[in-house]
């Protein structure tokens, strides 16, 4: 980002004449910008309708397919109905915490942004925390969700609200206890560090690295799920228990900025796991053209991420909601143990296990990865053949 | 009244326990199956008492009899319990046959038994599917809606209604089977029967699921009787009864069926788990029963001789039914006239209500959502 402000300011830049001090914070706002409004709101948008075509083609239902080709642009005229709604504030509530909670939300989440690499120049601000910051900012949307519940001033908000910030305070522990082994390897905190530390090929990446990491992986998506308030974990809006949790009392844009963050914070998941275990935007240096290098990190990034996105969904479809105290179980007892384990064990690891077995583990591991992928989509497969039968068959069914 | 470690009294008395607070669940709240309204008091998670408040879908059909004649009140009928609409149809018709002394033909037996299983089956898939949605899993639902779906077009063609069927008279049904339901009908059932194990990978055996119904709610069998529970909810707490089979009526004495009992396989006996198993065994039973019925029934005609003006002798008939939400009692009096003298419809719902209190004191708020959800409440059964 330097590199770019400086290209700038100097002679024949679009900014030439400017001082630094000037044109640094600029840029950057406007790159900002350009992120909030080119790719996080979109990104957020399109995943609420594919995620409503993925649960649709799961559950044999259509989903929405009306506004665009294939209902794609559902998301705009759903964001377009809400800005329209009248924005409902109940007279009980506490007026100025009611207006403000969903906003702390969003900014709490957008603004993991800041940190989130795209490609390998391509990053708002490569800072030298930068999990750290993440992990940080995400503590806000907590605060925004409390706030929700308690200012509403009504009873199943409240649960919601207390539900959420037991849920989201304990499973940053084991989020962040499982991000340590990565940390201990590659000795940075940065996300451009920790992907540089990693190769393109599935066997340099920490996914495969060791089996500690391996199960660091997992702990880390599922306290991630827990923390974005994803089935199994949706305990804190529980639509069946809780009518709407926290967001009960909302309507209009301001709800609708809590499914912002939710659907959004998706993605962030996606692309902090594809950080720190699946080599983020590493790419085989296939050509000498920067731009063309660029694109096709881009789209590595992106795709490993939104591949977590789609995995996120598919939970969702299958899985129910576990109980309040099952979750606090859950995290207490199994993964915060879990991930002191992983995180001890790839110390033990980097001071015991010599190179050449590290590698031969690597390569160990990423076989038996290779393995069990081919046998899920052999069953996959298995699967569908056997639902794919001749309408003969299904005399009696125009659906399947 | 503890569970999952969680002591009201002892909390209360290590002074963790913290102010009660009084929630008000329904009648509109999305998981009551209806309107239903519970008064919650719960500290914090922790529910002390959940009293079930009745009434708010009350519709006084027991009285409308009284105004509108033997005939009149068949479609009525549908409405006290909408889910499985046909054996209360059932009822109706056989206690004013059992006032008159009617003898019903043998085909009209078999359309009846074949409608009330179906019927069973699709109520029994309501109460799966709503149970999986409850525990906050929406794919078991749709997909048991699907198949559903299938059942109300078969019983769509059989009396042109998808809900509310009005299908059987007194003496009778209205309409014979048409001419290639029996082979639909078989066919349906060939294709359906598989998909049950299907379902049961999809969210029986899930491990979250058990958890969140094993254990909860355990009602013993002496409880269940003591409460009145009827149907699945008795059975499910280990007490062998069914009204099909222990007060023969209808055809049932000659058809080969297994009633599904609850034997707490996975935890305690008579916990949420083993009334939902009971259900899903309960479908596979009346898949049975439908395949014998299409395969055995004899030609003839559908409806007795009925005169237009149903006047039966004076006295009174009570009949017990297996409703797919259980034992359901109609009892009539008759005074001789054109109209019923006082009707009265007994249904599972009403008594499983009762237990609720007892039941859901020391769990979890989510709990009770399980625990309506295991009972298969419908709101219409309970005040009618």
């Amino acid at each position: 980002m330097k590199d770019l402000v400086l290209s700038l300011i100097a002679e024949g830049g679009a900014l030439a004449g400017v001082p630094f001090s000037l044109a640094a914070p600029l840029v950057m706002v406007a790159f900002g910008a350009l992120v909030v409004f080119g790719f996080v709101l979109p990104i957020a948008g399109i995943t609420s309708w594919l995620e409503r075509r993925v649960w649709a083609r799961i559950q044999s239902r259509i989903g929405p397919n009306r506004v665009g080709p294939q209902g794609f642009l559902q998301w705009l005229a759903d964001g377009l109905k809400n800005l329209l709604k009248e924005d409902i504030i109940p007279s009980a509530a506490d007026k100025w915490l009611f207006s403000l909670a969903p906003y702390l939300v969003v900014v709490g989440f957008i603004a993991t942004f800041a940190a989130v690499p795209f490609t390998s120049s391509l990053i708002i601000a490569d800072l030298n925390i930068g999990i750290l910051y993440i992990t940080a900012v995400t503590g806000i949307v907590v605060v925004g969700v409390l706030m929700a519940g308690w200012s509403s001033n009504n009873k199943w908000s409240l649960l919601g609200g207390i539900r959420s910030a037991a849920q989201i305070v304990s499973y940053e522990i084991p989020a962040g206890l499982s991000v340590f082994p990565i940390v201990l390897l590659t000795g940075t905190l940065s996300m451009q560090g920790i992907i540089r530390a990693q190769g393109w090929a599935p066997w340099d990446w920490f996914f495969f690295y060791n089996p500690f990491t391996f199960a660091a992986f997992f702990v880390f998506f599922v306290a991630a799920l827990a923390e974005g308030n994803r089935t199994p974990f949706d305990i804190p809006e529980a639509e069946s228990e809780l009518v709407a949790g926290f967001c009960t009392e909302y309507s209009g844009m301001r709800y609708l900025l809590f499914f912002l963050e939710e659907w959004g914070n998706l993605y962030v998941i996606g692309a902090i796991v594809t950080t720190l275990f699946l080599g983020g935007w590493q790419v085989p240096a296939f050509t000498d053209n920067p731009m063309l290098l660029a694109v096709a990190q881009f789209g590595t990034f992106f795709l490993k991420a939104y591949f977590f996105v789609f995995v996120a969904m598919w939970v969702r479809a299958t899985l129910p909601r576990v109980r309040v105290d099952q979750l606090m179980t859950v995290c207490w007892k199994y993964m915060v143990p879990i991930a002191i384990v992983n995180m001890l064990g790839t110390a033990a690891w980097m001071l015991f296990v010599p190179e050449t077995l590290g590698r031969l583990v690597q390569f160990g591991m990423t076989g038996l990865g290779a393995v069990v992928v081919v046998v899920f989509f052999r069953r996959v497969r298995f699967h569908l053949r056997r639902a794919n039968l001749k309408p003969s068959d299904y005399y009696y069914s125009p659906i399947i | 009244m503890s569970l999952g470690g969680f002591d009201v009294q002892v909390l209360r008395e290590n002074g963790f326990a913290t102010e009660e607070m009084t929630l008000n669940m329904g009648p509109q709240h999305p998981s009551t199956h209806g309107v239903l309204r519970f008064v919650v008091r719960a500290d914090g998670e922790v529910m002390t008492e959940a009293v079930p408040d009745v009434g708010y879908l009350h519709r006084s059909i027991e009285k409308i009899a009284e105004k509108v004649g033997y005939h009149g009140f068949m479609p009525y009928t549908d409405r006290v319990d909408y889910v499985a609409a046909m054996p209360c149809n059932q009822g109706w018709a056989m206690v004013c046959e059992k006032l008159a002394g009617i003898e019903v033909p043998r085909r009209a037996e078999y359309c009846r038994v074949i409608a009330c299983e179906f019927n069973r089956i699709s109520s029994h898939l309501i109460a799966v599917g709503t149970m999986g949605m409850d525990i906050g899993a929406f794919t078991p639902f749709t997909h048991a809606l699907r198949e559903r779906e299938h059942i109300n077009d078969l019983l769509e063609e059989l009396c042109g209604a998808r809900l509310t069927f009005n299908y059987m008279r007194i003496g009778g049904v209205a309409w014979d089977l048409p001419p290639d339901f029996a082979e639909k009908g078989l066919a349906y059932i060939d294709r359906f029967e598989p998909l049950i194990d299907e379902y049961n990978a999809l969210i029986s055996f899930n491990k979250i699921y058990k958890e969140r119904l094993i254990n909860v709610a355990v009602i013993t069998g002496e409880e269940a009787i003591n409460y009145n529970l009827v149907g699945p909810n008795l059975r499910g707490s280990g007490v062998d009864f069914d009204v099909r089979r222990d007060i023969p009526y209808s055809i049932y004495p000659e058809l080969q069926f297994d009633v599904p009992v609850g034997h707490g396989e996975e935890g305690t006996l008579g916990d949420c788990f083993d009334r939902y198993m009971v259900r899903i065994r309960e479908i596979q039973e009346s898949c049975k029963i439908i395949r014998q019925c299409l395969q055995q029934i004899p030609e003839g005609s559908v409806l007795a001789k009925i005169p237009r003006k149903f006047k039966p002798p004076v006295g009174d008939a009570y009949v017990r039914i297996e409703s797919a939400r259980g034992d359901m009692g109609w009892y009539c009096v008759s005074d001789g006239s054109e109209y019923p003298y006082r009707v009265k419809v007994r249904t599972g719902s009403f008594t499983a209500t009762s237990i609720i209190e007892q039941v859901s004191r020391g769990l979890m708020i989510a709990d009770l959502i399980t625990v309506v959800a295991s009972f298969d409440l419908v709101a219409p059964e309970i005040d009618r």
